[in-house]
């Protein structure tokens, strides 16, 4: 049997501001939410990438919503402006994350 | 019931003209919003602007107008949007041309000035987000821009203008503004413009609330999305909201689209900075309200900041991007092979200055510096990307990637190389009382 990803409980959007990353994760099953919460603490989100994710990543929980929402400091490689990756705005960070196993 | 029907015309500069046509001609709406500035964008408008005097405000408001003009006069919609970008005047003459064209005469058209602060800005003005001042950037200044408010709009509005055109708007204040004048909400009804802030929030990136930048086949499915349809907000005295669509249209206004839009680009969700209040989003209730409707409350806010956030753009040179694609048995070791030949020749031979990224797409491009494991793949692009202020070291570049054609590793196919003009922007902040909005009213 494959391994379960967040992608199979969850669903993501990613925006930008300056050389910071946000991406919000929600569980679409209201029951999946303390998995999820259990899973994606800030720490792993950090640990998976540690190239990726240099700087600070905070983690603010929206219970009502069964969302959370990553906030990653210095994460755009210098943001839109001046980073030569393919997606300088780290559009696709919501499906890297979404792309994490689930472990427990 | 007393609600304000709101619509958005374009989340971003480039967005489709075809669905703004649709909500001005079928909305029944009382605004129309077009949000269309971006960092770049707003640096891309005094370059334009550098270059031509009469230009630098949205590239497509001449398209846009001729398409919603008529339709909005005929139904009473009023349109208030940010395509002025670095030249609102410019911008709000053309809709007086346009206007007459069409033979709307008597049509007010209102533009509004003070968020260019160019000459506010010095060699010592230190960034907000990071270290450093505008003289260690190294790069000539093309503009700066303040981010205003809904008391930048307001006298225009209250003024009676048909059409409001201004430059650096904080985007959720476009659809603020007009909520504030209809309800006459005090500018300190901090709870309320919170609620109206996330109004405004949510529609400011147009599609992206119904169906648009969702879609994930077999998980997330989204109909008609080729003809998905941009959003309709209908406010409350209260400032809640039920977010909708037209029926006909493509798309999905679902509390999964919400809430994705709901926290983009949002860090602390009890603190969304704008000009006009510290939006908090914590307590927001989201709840289907019929098919393609879902209703929003619960957003609060408290007092607005003191100071204002400004952009500061700069002219940031060249970005070249050239590439050549391999396919079939071997493809991944040819590719790679080709990435160290174009390294080398670069760095070791012509040694290029600026900074160079060399990915391999198809493998491991976009997360590469993720480390993600990297399997075998029957197609793989070599796509080289530079960035400079000396356009000569671009073309360098560009006749490198393409010499591997003949020079590199068997079978590569399918060069292009393109050059783009860039910038670069950094944010500082500034006080309130610096700043000093004003609005002149043009007559078709």
């Amino acid at each position: 049997m494959t391994q379960r990803r967040i992608h199979d409980i969850a669903h993501a959007r990613a925006g930008d501001k300056g050389n910071t990353s946000n991406v919000s994760v929600w569980a679409y099953d209201p029951k999946d939410y303390p998995l999820l919460k259990r899973e994606l603490t800030a720490e792993r989100v950090k640990n998976a990438f540690p190239k990726l994710f240099t700087g600070s990543v905070t983690r603010y929980e929206m219970e009502a919503l069964h969302g959370l929402n990553f906030v990653m400091l210095d994460a755009l490689e210098g943001g839109v402006n001046t980073s030569l990756n393919l997606d300088s705005h780290g559009k696709s960070f919501s499906y890297l994350i979404l792309g994490l196993p689930i472990e427990g | 019931m007393n609600t304000l029907r709101l619509g958005c015309g374009a989340g971003f500069s480039s967005d489709r003209l075809g669905p703004a046509v649709d909500l001005a001609q079928r909305g029944a709406l009382d605004y129309l919003v077009f949000e269309c500035i971006g960092e770049r964008t707003m640096a891309f408008g005094h370059r334009d602007r550098m270059l031509d005097p009469q230009r630098g405000y949205n590239p497509q408001l001449r398209a846009r107008m001729r398409g919603v003009l008529a339709h909005c006069h005929a139904n009473g919609t009023k349109i208030v949007t940010n395509m002025g970008v670095a030249n609102p005047r410019a911008a709000a003459l053309l809709v007086v041309d346009i206007a007459r064209e069409l033979g709307l005469t008597g049509l007010k058209v209102a533009c509004v000035e003070g968020d260019d602060v160019t000459h506010l800005i010095g060699p010592d003005t230190a960034f907000m987000d990071h270290p450093g001042a505008v003289k260690d950037v190294g790069l000539r200044m093309v503009g700066a821009n303040v981010y205003l408010g809904v008391d930048a709009l307001l006298p225009a509005l209250r003024a009676g203008a048909d059409v409001v055109i201004a430059g650096r708007i904080a985007d959720p204040s476009l659809f603020l503004s007009p909520l504030v004048h209809h309800f006459g909400w005090s500018l300190d009804d901090w709870s309320t413009l919170g609620r109206g802030t996330l109004a405004g929030h949510l529609m400011e990136c147009g599609m992206q609330i119904t169906g648009g930048y969702f879609a994930d086949p077999g998980f997330k499915d989204v109909p008609r999305l080729a003809d998905c349809g941009f959003p309709i907000a209908e406010v409350a005295a209260d400032g809640s909201c039920v977010i909708t669509k037209l029926d006909d249209t493509g798309g999905c206004v679902t509390t999964a689209t919400v809430k994705e839009q709901l926290l983009y680009e949002v860090h602390d969700p009890r603190a969304y900075l704008t000009p006009d209040v510290v939006a908090d989003f914590s307590g927001v209730a989201v709840a289907e309200a019929g098919h393609d409707r879902v209703r929003v409350s619960g957003a609060s806010g408290r007092q607005r900041p003191d100071q204002l956030k400004v952009t500061i753009g700069f002219d940031g040179g060249y970005l070249g991007e050239g590439g050549v694609s391999y396919a079939g048995p071997n493809a991944k070791a040819r590719a790679e092979l080709a990435a160290d030949v174009v390294r080398e020749r670069l760095t070791r031979i012509n040694r290029l200055g600026g900074d160079l990224r060399v990915d391999l797409v198809g493998l491991n491009a976009l997360h590469q510096t993720a480390d993600l494991p990297v399997g075998e793949a029957n197609d793989v692009r070599l796509h080289v990307a530079l960035r400079s202020q000396d356009k000569d070291d671009i073309d360098t570049m560009l006749w490198e990637v393409e010499s591997l054609l003949c020079c590199g590793p068997a079978g590569g196919g399918g060069y292009r190389g393109q050059i783009t003009p860039c910038v670069v922007t950094h944010s500082c902040l500034i006080d309130r009382g610096a700043v000093s909005p004003s609005f002149e009213m043009f007559i078709a």
